[in-house]
């Protein structure tokens, strides 16, 4: 295993952030607080219908309204975009990708479609006139729920297409790399065969800052600047120019400081692209920022799925077999990555499980709603609930503590490096029994089920549940190449650019942008460590295609994984200059000097030279080396040779009021293997964040939808975003198995805690209630589901 | 449109607003205090809060003409003589925060808190920060960095 | 987010509201607005005018008249909460008002407001109903009082006439009666899913009269007239029989919160431990 010498100052110290002087003073820019001379304002009329055709849209009242610049509909624009809404993850070969222009011209096909936008110069105004728009709309029978969508004689939303599914994906027949076995090679001779269906409702990620968007035009240049809450400018820039024909050369894209993404913002909207092509027809800088309400059915959803589930495993707890088909709704249209979402999760739902069989078929299915697409974690929160999940029913049906059931099926620590698991993919180090080690012990495990025994012996009201979830996970996404294979039409390498100023700071260009995960102090402690200056000396600028032309951005916690790799090679080629000059200057040869954070030094000798000294000089150039450019900069792109694959035990204790069902979360712990840790404070963070997250979705949130197709909860009132009193204290601890394939040793953090929270949680509820005869509960587990799930078992 | 005094971080300001105008935007878009922020539209998510008068509000629920002669005090105001109020150190101190889009808003309600009770629990910290919402941190070091400042 | 235009005034006085209630269109009060102003935002209520009472002097604060306590109708809810006369006279009364919404709303919301709402997911409502408190009103007519029970009449319905202003509450001091109210909603900011205020007196063990009232467990607020009528006279012991009387008589919604069935459920739990808690 390989092993990252951690140097001394920076890297592994809880230093505070850089970012935060500015947010914490009110500071820091978002777009909406940003103005452009001349800007107007816009709004969008969406359909109230879920399914509607539109027979007719009069804008006229619209038009002469007080302060109202144009209007625009679907027709009007027709011939100004070159492509439709992109989806970028045709995940086979066969898929049906249906049409997605940036307003529907035809129907609506979910409440909150796009139909007609409104150009006025104040905010208020744009608003108000959206209201004079009169859209004819001819209501059609609407489906939003996943299996009714597939049934027959369901309303089919895209005529064309003739059908709601849009593909299937099967791993025995579509994933590039072999299972271990085929399930038909086990299950029928296993000893025991468990087969569970699961539901992970729809959930709204709600970043507390809603989208923004500000275009403002150069119309004697053809140039754009575009500012956007988003966290893939560059990726916008490049699909933007397929839509809208703008040279991508003439355009720029900026993402400010961003409230949070969680993958909402891993898109590319039809807003932005409208924004784009409406300030291109009128010459004018116009601003759009979403309302809260809006955002419900405007920004991405994320997971709503179905999983049915088999187990086949041994008498004695071996696991044998897991085989899985899940459907996923798409929402009404495919947007950037919406088919590739569950595929992310397609090779985990063995989890970090040895056995020898392994299949599992996706299908996705158009319904009457808000697209769906990343929504932190991405198709691994889903795999890791359905396997987490599934392992506790399997410990129930062999009457063995779940904990001694996943030790016993663990990948054992010494097939690593690089073991390849049941479902094909190669993972880079790990030690599973380690983190369940560390968390059964900081939990006082045997103590628990004790007070449990003790609990239920008394006939107390109030139960205590213990719930395991022991993930695996890839991210720091991810190898171009494999996403070749997996149909991306998208490379996933990363880049980063060093250049140290002849006074001796450093200025650092990165391709990833940061939506709060502290991107500014995780790279400066790597750069003020590898080139020997203060984390003050260090400047980094990200988020604006102008200043950093290359990158593919933030999402699947790539950003230290393989944007913090990138940096890292980038600084190792200003070392490698700066050892030239220091070799030149010192009259030595380059493999006579040591180096030691910033400072080389002749061996044996006081004679040194710093890498700002060196820097002072490659401005000057007045003594280089021959034939050596002057000054010291730097370019890496990095494209990873794999995932990397963070692991972990998160366990949750709650008690449940049998009375109310209503479940307190007594301790949540967490143990995290992310590799080497560069910020703890950051990483922790990252943790309590994530599994914040994932306990809102185990009992408080869900999209829920009408029989006519509204949002019936698209709001902060009723859509259960939990708050302080929710969310318990949150204890993290680590276990390090630095990862082999990158040479900083790290893998990622940012979606652990959403991957693993959610069975962990359920898996609680569910253990505290067994006594009862539960063996399920709907998510949310709200007190409601929770009683419900009790009067079922003891009836 | 109709005339408005705010004193707004010890300035006085006279705008003319529209009566449907919120204080927020007022603040916002009239004065260029963009530090308060807006993340919903239903008085939930207090990104909002300001103090008006000494009390911890919610910037979004209130008019601006309603807040006609009334003192207001925004993040930007929080701190003094460059000093930052040991609120929004200890949210620096203890990675309280990470996107930062809440955090004015939960910076000036903590700080309400506290003022009306200089020695809370845990539990009344994190029920005091009801009306706050966060989706990055979870809110463990958002209520760490509040015992830190009350403790001294 | 941005509400649709109208007109605003400020009102000098109760007289002068009364008034502008009565010549203007569509003319609907301002107190502390967190009712209204987040329909305003959302454009669910578009007023013609705005009548602001924010500054009419005389309608803030508690007085303390012996046998009761006047509240002034726009006497916010932290104030409320803080106050020293209500903490010792009805704190029943405290307690409740401790539940509504958040810190900030409480800080601006008004016990007026939250009343002449009418909201069925309320609690102030509840409470005074089991408190059997009175509500003044003035309007173009002159000045009534109406008593609790008769003021919530459905959902979003008050006794209040078009042209009429609640200006106080007169709520009885509980002396030395226990009293609880208990909330029950998934999030702490939640409106209650079912809420009750139980105020019982008792001596020696033995429960002399209960007062029970229920939230959301119907248009208004609703006694459970079952349950003090099963407690009357009776010994403690009859607290948890009587309970499984709570939701006899009411007519619970069944919406995204919860359904029928779960909130008949649920009233019984809670008042089973309202009242057990009033009495320890």
């Amino acid at each position: 295993m390989a092993t990252t010498e951690q140097p001394a100052r920076h890297v592994g110290a809880r230093v505070p952030r850089k970012e935060d002087p500015a947010m914490v003073t009110g500071q820091a820019r978002y777009t909406d607080d940003l103005t452009v001379p001349g800007m107007l304002w816009v709004a969008f009329v969406r359909s109230p219908f879920a399914h509607a055709t539109i027979k007719g849209i009069d804008t006229s009242a619209a038009k002469a309204a007080d302060g109202v610049v144009d209007v625009f509909t679907g027709a009007d624009l027709a011939d100004d975009f070159a492509a439709p809404i992109v989806c970028a993850w045709p995940i086979v070969d066969d898929i049906k990708i249906p049409e997605h222009w940036p307003l529907t011209k035809d129907k609506a096909r979910y409440a909150g479609d796009k139909v007609a936008m409104v150009v006025a110069d104040t905010r208020a105004g744009a608003k108000d006139a959206a209201e004079l728009v009169e859209v004819d709309y001819d209501p059609l029978p609407a489906v939003t729920d996943i299996e009714l969508a597939l049934a027959d004689g369901a309303p089919i939303l895209h005529d064309d297409l003739g059908t709601n599914l849009s593909m299937t994906w099967r791993h025995s027949e579509h994933s590039p790399v072999p299972a271990r076995g085929k399930p038909e090679d086990v299950f029928p001779a296993a000893d025991v065969v468990i087969k569970e269906k699961y539901r992970i409702q729809r959930a709204v990620p709600n970043a507390i800052e809603p989208r923004s968007i500000i275009v403002e035009p150069s119309p004697a240049q053809g140039e754009f600047t575009m500012w956007s809450a988003t966290q893939i400018p560059h990726i916008v820039r490049t699909v933007l120019t397929l839509m809208t024909g703008v040279p991508e050369a003439k355009l720029r894209v900026i993402a400010p400081a961003v409230g949070g993404g969680f993958g909402s913002k891993l898109q590319v909207y039809g807003e932005e692209a409208l924004l784009l092509v409406g300030s291109r027809k009128l010459g004018r800088a116009l601003k759009w920022t979403e309302e809260r309400q809006e955002a419900f059915v405007a920004t991405t959803h994320g997971r709503d799925v179905v999983q049915e589930v088999e187990l086949a495993a041994d008498r004695d707890g071996t696991l044998r077999g897991v085989k899985v088909r899940i459907v996923c709704s798409m929402g009404a249209y495919m947007q950037l990555l919406t088919p590739g979402i569950p595929l992310l999760g397609a090779w985990l739902y063995g989890g970090a499980y040895e056995s020898d069989a392994y299949d599992l078929e996706i299908n996705g299915v158009f319904t009457n709603t808000t697209p769906t697409d990343a929504y932190r974690g991405a198709g691994r929160p889903e795999a890791t609930y359905c396997i987490e999940r599934a392992m506790d029913a399997l410990a129930r049906e062999l009457d063995m503590d779940p904990a001694e059931l996943r030790r016993k099926n663990f990948v054992p620590a010494d097939a690593f490096p690089n073991h390849t698991i049941v479902s094909g993919l190669i993972v880079d180090s790990g030690d599973y029994h380690a983190s369940l080690d560390r968390l059964l012990e900081a939990l006082d495990y045997e103590g628990l089920r004790a007070e449990q025994k003790a609990r239920r012996e008394r006939g107390d009201n109030r139960l205590l549940g213990i719930g395991l979830s022991t993930y695996l996970e890839m991210c720091g996404l991810a190898p171009s190449r494999v996403a070749g294979a997996i149909k991306l039409v998208c490379g996933l390498w990363e880049a980063a650019q060093v250049r140290v100023m002849p006074t001796g700071t450093v200025q650092v260009m990165v391709g990833v942008t940061a939506t709060g995960q502290g991107h500014a102090t995780t790279f400066s402690q790597l750069v003020a460590d590898q080139l020997g200056v203060e984390i003050d000396d260090v400047e980094i600028i990200a988020g604006d295609t102008k200043q950093m032309a290359l990158g593919m951005d933030t999402y699947g916690s790539r950003s230290l994984a393989v944007g913090g790799i990138a940096l890292h090679l980038a600084g190792e080629k200003v070392v490698a200059k700066a050892r030239a000059i220091a070799a030149n200057a010192l009259e030595c040869a380059e493999d006579d000097l040591e180096y030691d954070t910033g400072t080389f030094t002749v061996k044996g000798t006081d004679k040194t030279m710093h890498v700002k000294e060196a820097a002072f000089a490659a401005w000057t150039a007045h003594a280089l080396p021959d034939g050596m450019e002057p000054g010291l900069e730097a370019t890496h792109v990095y494209d990873p040779p794999n995932f990397s694959w963070p692991a972990g035990a998160h366990g949750c204790v709650v008690s449940v009021d049998t009375e109310t069902g209503e479940v307190d979360i007594e301790r949540y712990v967490a143990v995290d293997d992310c590799g080497v840790v560069v910020n703890p404070a950051v990483v922790e963070g990252q943790v309590q964040g994530g599994v914040a997250q994932g306990i809102a979705e185990a009992l408080y949130e869900e999209a829920v939808y009408d029989e006519e197709g509204n949002l019936s909860n698209g709001s902060m009132t009723s859509y259960l975003v939990p708050t302080a009193a929710e969310i318990p204290p949150i204890e993290t601890h680590h276990t390090v198995t630095p990862s082999p394939t990158n040479p900083l040793g790290v893998k990622g953090i940012g979606e652990a805690g959403t991957i693993a929270s959610p069975p962990a949680v359920i898996n609680a509820v569910i253990d505290a209630l067994s006594g009862l005869g539960v063996t399920d509960v709907q998510r949310p587990a709200t007190p409601q589901n929770v009683w419900r799930a009790i009067e079922e078992a003891r009836q | 449109m109709r005339r408005t005094t705010l004193t707004v971080n010890g300035v006085r300001h006279e705008l003319d607003v529209e009566p449907r105008e919120l204080l927020v935007l007022a603040l916002r878009d009239h004065l260029g205090l963009t530090g308060t922020n807006i993340g919903c539209d239903t008085s939930s998510c207090g990104a909002c809060t300001i103090h008006m008068d000494g009390q911890s509000v919610k910037s979004c629920t209130v008019l601006a003409v309603q807040a006609d002669g009334a003192e207001i005090t925004t993040i930007e105001g929080l701190a003094s003589n460059g000093e930052m109020h040991p609120m929004q150190s200890a949210f620096n101190e203890h990675h309280a925060l990470q996107c930062g889009y809440c955090t004015p808003g939960m910076i000036m309600a903590a700080v309400g808190l506290l003022q009306e009770n200089p020695n809370p629990t845990e539990n009344e910290i994190r029920s005091d920060l009801e009306g706050n919402l966060c989706r990055c941190t979870g809110y463990h070091n958002i209520v760490k960095a509040v015992r830190a400042v009350a403790a001294g | 987010m941005i509400p649709a235009p109208f007109e605003y005034e400020v009102a000098e006085s109760v007289d002068h509201a009364v008034e502008l209630l009565t010549t203007r269109e569509d003319a609907k009060l301002l107190a502390g607005g967190h009712s209204l102003i987040p329909l305003l935002k959302v454009r669910l209520a578009r007023p013609g005018t705005l009548v602001d009472i924010g500054r009419v002097s005389g309608m803030v604060g508690v007085l303390d008249a012996g046998e009761h306590l006047v509240v002034g109708a726009m006497t916010t809810l932290s104030d409320l909460v803080a106050d020293a006369s209500v903490s010792v006279g009805c704190p029943l009364l405290a307690t409740t008002a401790a539940q509504v919404g958040d810190p900030q709303v409480r800080h601006r919301g008004t016990i007026g407001g939250s009343l002449a709402h009418g909201d069925p997911a309320s609690d102030l409502p509840t409470t005074l109903l089991a408190l059997d408190a009175e509500l003044v009103v003035r309007g173009s007519g002159g000045e009534r009082t109406i008593a609790a029970a008769d003021f919530f009449v459905g959902f979003f319905e008050t006794a209040l006439g078009p042209d009429e202003i609640l200006t106080e509450i007169r709520v009885p001091k509980t002396g030395a009666a226990g009293t609880a109210y208990l909330k029950f909603h998934h999030r702490a900011i939640d409106w209650a899913t079912v809420g009750v205020a139980v105020v019982v007196e008792s001596q020696n063990g033995s429960i002399s009269s209960a007062r029970v009232a229920l939230t959301n467990m119907g248009p208004a607020p609703v006694r459970a007239s079952a349950v003090e009528a099963a407690l009357a006279g009776a010994d403690r012991g009859a607290v948890a029989r009587a309970a499984e009387a709570a939701d006899r008589g009411t007519d619970p919604p069944s919406d995204l919160q919860a359904g029928a069935d779960y909130r008949r459920h649920i009233a019984k739990v809670l008042t089973r431990r309202a009242l057990t808690q009033a009495l320890s």
